[in-house]
């Protein structure tokens, strides 16, 4: 069976960034889980005053990916830290190499 | 159906303790987990581990594994036995294998946000807790928004500079009446922004999972946008980078070139004495963005021509003698 919506589509930056109820609803988490991986400062900076959170298209995929990490390979916040930095740092060296060596 | 050994995908014995499968697990799971590997189907692999491990590392669920192992032995040695676990309607293991209620685990239960997604043969043995949890939280708890679901989308470099509308396939896990789980197959048409960029996201309210109970409203649907690889254009955030190549005398001399653009062919004026590897800017013209677009930056690349004739050769030699240059100075020769 076949359904066709059109279907309005938020662009998750800037304007649009999720709040931390939002967050938790997307990657299927508590609170508590993001709250040690914002502590951690994977999530991107967050201010730590009374303003509320916002999180960007980034910070979710980030976000998910940690959740997956702690779970699947069973590792605290700090272990998933330095794992997703050393991720950024290959996909960065990544994104290097494909500029700079022709396409051929 | 077959019957899946748990034990050999981890690679332990039958009689492994709860650590040596546990240190087994793990060391496959930081080999093939799709997040951090780069071997091929390691994805599928990951998920065959998983399963494995969410079924040893429970002693409950270890101890009715092992049981239903000594059943299948003993059916299994003929056809009759899985002919009628077949025939009687339910699952191979049915209900003479464990029981009209199955089993039903209280535990922590399976996480509908991991990676793996378990087999048909883990969900004949141990059930499917979606299809449970829908059913039980409809009639007991308060009506419960759906839940998000996330999917990936790939898309063309020119949709991002120009956006517009799009048409996409999902096909979801959705809980029936009944509570059974069936794949149903819709299409989201959807507009996409002019600008965005890969892994950006896109969120879609109201298209997730169905909202659980009267009333509830259903959970959103998340969209990472990829670019399909292009054979000319690469993309770094907002800029995009080709490579543009040109003639020895082009280089030299300087020249205006056609150059191609992700939307349009334009003409590029190429200063005298532009090396090879010079990266020419075209300001703005990278990804189009709300504040700022990005750049273009043409990767220059110097060429020869293909085996000359001999008037050419005879050029090149005059041009030998006119420029008397050692390329090698640089490296004391």
């Amino acid at each position: 069976m076949k359904q066709t919506h059109m279907s309005a589509a938020l662009l998750v930056e800037a304007t649009q960034a999720l709040d931390l109820d939002a967050l938790c609803q997307a990657c299927h988490a508590q609170q508590s889980q993001l709250l040690v991986l914002v502590e951690e400062g994977v999530l991107g900076e967050q201010d730590p005053s009374p303003t509320p959170w916002r999180f960007d298209g980034h910070a979710l995929a980030r976000a998910r990916r940690a959740l997956r990490l702690q779970r699947e390979l069973e590792l605290d916040a700090g272990a998933v830290a330095l794992v997703l930095d050393l991720l950024d740092r290959i996909e960065e060296l990544q994104t290097q190499l494909r500029l700079r060596v022709p396409a051929r | 159906m077959e019957f899946k050994d748990y034990y050999a995908a981890l690679g332990v014995a039958r009689s492994a303790d709860a650590e040596e499968i546990k240190r087994a697990y793990r060391k496959l799971a930081r080999k093939y987990h799709p997040d951090v590997s780069k071997e091929p189907a390691a994805e599928d692999k990951f998920k065959e581990v998983a399963e494995a491990y969410e079924a040893l590392k429970d002693p409950e669920r270890r101890a009715a594994y092992d049981a239903a192992g000594e059943q299948w032995k003993q059916r299994g040695s003929g056809q009759s036995g899985a002919g009628r676990a077949a025939g009687s309607g339910a699952g191979a293991f049915g209900a003479e294998g464990f029981g009209p209620g199955g089993f039903e685990f209280s535990g922590a239960g399976f996480d509908a946000e991991s990676s793996a997604q378990h087999s048909e043969f883990f969900e004949a043995l141990f059930g499917r807790r979606a299809g449970a949890g829908a059913a039980r939280s409809a009639g007991q708890r308060q009506p419960r928004q759906g839940t998000d679901h996330h999917a990936r989308v790939r898309i063309d470099l020119l949709d991002a500079y120009r956006g517009g509308e799009r048409s996409i396939s999902l096909s979801a896990a959705t809980p029936t009446a009944d509570g059974r789980i069936e794949m149903r197959e819709r299409e989201v048409r959807l507009q996409i922004p002019k600008g965005i960029r890969p892994g950006q996201q896109l969120r879609l309210v109201g298209q997730g999972g169905p909202g659980l109970g009267e009333g509830a409203p259903a959970g959103d649907l998340y969209l990472e946008i990829e670019f399909a690889p292009h054979p000319v254009f690469r993309v770094d955030g907002a800029d995009v980078h080709f490579d543009l190549p040109l003639a020895p005398w082009e280089a030299a001399l300087g020249a205006k070139v056609q150059a191609p653009t992700p939307e349009a062919q334009v003409e590029l004026q190429i200063p005298p004495g532009t090396p090879a590897g010079r990266q020419l800017r075209l300001r703005g013209k990278g990804l189009p963005g709300a504040k700022a677009s990005g750049d273009l930056f043409a990767h220059i690349q110097i060429v020869l021509p293909p085996a000359g004739t001999p008037q050419t050769e005879e050029a090149w030699r005059a041009l030998a003698q006119a420029a008397a240059f050692n390329p090698r100075a640089g490296l004391g020769l």
